[in-house]
């Protein structure tokens, strides 16, 4: 599970510009890896991870089809459910994130309270409990389907996360920021959307990213509620087959290797705003 | 009604209940008027300023900027920040937005200005302050001294009635403070009302009508600045003038 820590991460000799400092605040413990010195190496970590990922799944599909190209294709079904339930989930979470982050740093009493509470709330229960807790209420009460309550419930969770990134976002923007703003005449509302938050999502992009990918490998809490995804998929062919561990192989390769990927892409997206 | 354009009245602001910024500060400083406000660290200049647009909200006594009352609950307070321009000691200029977009940002967003109206008179401003070239950098790419014109040019944008000055040169490096001095002498020749936190004597001699002295929170002393400077009548004045002179 993600969690933004204050920790100072180990900054290099780098100038320092307030953007960079404020991005070294808000490190997300799930996901990509920081990336540090060895990164730029030609054999580094992420090289050697992936290459025996990937060479691990292409000679077990092509030199040993006899279960795993069947468990391959018939898990890799399961993809476009994981991502779609990830992608609308962290839409979801951000907009739930956006307002509990403003709640936590409004001068407005209730909706600072009411996001604390909310953040307390869903960093004290395990995400599996809740998810469980919150299809059967969604089912029960409302009788929405499985994938539109996993996404809720998803939301739900990480927005509180989600929320705890803005929170940091926000505060990471210099106090002058908004100052300047407000006596020029602009209304605090203003100067949130015009000058705070454009600064703070500068901020929290990578932060977002990595959350990205957090969710992306908790999506596969999804397959206790009878959602088809990658990890259900596999289950099921377990139970057909009883091939417990050549599947779980499988599935697990497939999870690594997309992972690895977004956290490629997440790296890089942190190194260009660094350099910005 | 009067020809003050601030008037200060027996202004207090506490933190809380042991520190008190200020104590029972009266100020008036007349339309066109450049008042210079010195004082050692912690003595509240800072404080009273920024209570004159009310980024401090006074606890006590009352200010009023032309016939509007700033300290009054009731007032609409974006509509006396419009006509108050603030320059701070740390530039805080929008990082995320190009020279002009800083400039054009209040009259745009504020007082729906059309773009290129504003822009029109951001490049004016520009060319007030010396920078025309830099209208498209960010800045990040400007130096401190460059970087607080900007911020001038940026509060004249929303013209100003009154124009405020938190230690604007504090901040830079000696050989940037004179371009920075430059343009506010320029402000001041021009009739701007101008209440300033510096320790700049030069400026002070050049510009300044009168000269205010602040310790402890308090107003000690007031004056001319060739009369303040050469002659104060406080001993809390002198003490601190042989420091700095």
């Amino acid at each position: 599970m993600a969690s933004v820590n204050s920790t100072k991460q180990k900054k290099k000799d780098k100038p320092p510009i307030a953007a960079v400092e404020a991005t070294a605040h808000i490190a997300v413990t799930d996901g990509a890896l920081i990336p540090n010195r060895s990164n730029a190496r030609i054999f580094n970590s992420w090289r050697i991870t992936f290459l025996l990922a990937a060479l691990l799944l292409v000679i077990l599909t092509i030199f040993n089809p006899a279960p795993f190209r069947e468990i391959f294709f018939v898990t890799l079904k399961g993809v476009p459910v994981t991502f779609q339930v990830t992608v609308f989930a962290i839409m979801g979470s951000l907009v739930l994130g956006l307002l509990c982050g403003l709640g936590q740093v409004s001068q407005t009493r209730m909706w600072n309270l009411l996001s604390g509470v909310y953040v307390e709330l869903i960093r004290g229960i395990p995400l599996l409990v809740q998810l469980i807790f919150i299809y059967y209420a969604l089912g029960r009460f409302f009788q929405v389907e499985g994938i539109i309550a996993a996404i809720i419930a998803l939301s739900i969770c990480y927005g509180a996360y989600m929320g705890e990134i803005f929170r940091a976002g926000i505060q990471a923007v210099p106090k002058g920021q908004m100052e300047a703003a407000i006596a020029l005449g602009l209304s605090r509302g203003q100067a949130l959307r015009k000058v705070i938050l454009p600064q703070t999502m500068k901020i929290i992009l990578p932060a977002i990213g990595n959350e990205f990918i957090a969710m992306l490998k908790d999506s596969s809490l999804v397959s206790v509620i009878a959602l088809r995804d990658i990890l259900r998929r596999g289950r099921e062919y377990i139970s057909r087959t009883f091939l417990s561990l050549e599947t779980m192989l499988i599935v697990a390769l497939i999870y690594l290797i997309i992972t690895l990927v977004l956290s490629r892409i997440v790296a890089m997206m942190e190194e260009r705003f660094k350099n910005e | 009604m009067s020809d003050y354009r601030i008037r200060i009245e027996n202004l207090s602001k506490s933190f809380s209940p042991s520190i008190q910024a200020v104590k029972n500060a009266t100020l008036n400083v007349k339309k066109g008027e450049v008042v210079l406000i010195i004082g050692p660290s912690g003595s509240g200049k800072s404080t009273l300023l920024r209570s004159v647009n009310r980024l401090e909200v006074a606890t006590g006594g009352r200010i009023w900027i032309d016939d509007d009352e700033v300290t009054s609950p009731t007032i609409d307070i974006r509509k006396i920040r419009e006509e108050v321009g603030m320059v701070f000691q740390s530039f805080n200029l929008f990082a995320h937005l190009r020279v002009i977009e800083n400039i054009t940002l209040g009259p745009r967003t504020v007082k729906k200005v059309k773009k290129e109206a504003a822009e029109k008179q951001a490049r004016q401003l520009l060319k007030k302050v010396g920078l025309e070239d830099k209208e498209q950098a960010y800045p990040a790419q400007l130096s401190g001294g460059q970087q607080q014109r900007v911020a001038i040019a940026r509060a004249l944008a929303m013209e100003p009635k009154v124009m405020l000055f938190d230690e604007p040169t504090s901040a830079l490096d000696p050989e940037m403070i004179k371009e920075v001095l430059d343009v506010m002498l320029d402000l001041a020749k021009d009739g701007m009302t101008m209440l300033v936190v510096s320790h700049e004597m030069g400026f002070a001699r050049a510009a300044a009508d009168t000269v205010v002295f602040m310790d402890g929170g308090e107003i000690i002393e007031t004056g001319p600045p060739n009369i303040l400077f050469s002659d104060p009548k406080e001993e809390r004045t002198k003490k601190f003038l042989t420091h700095i002179l």
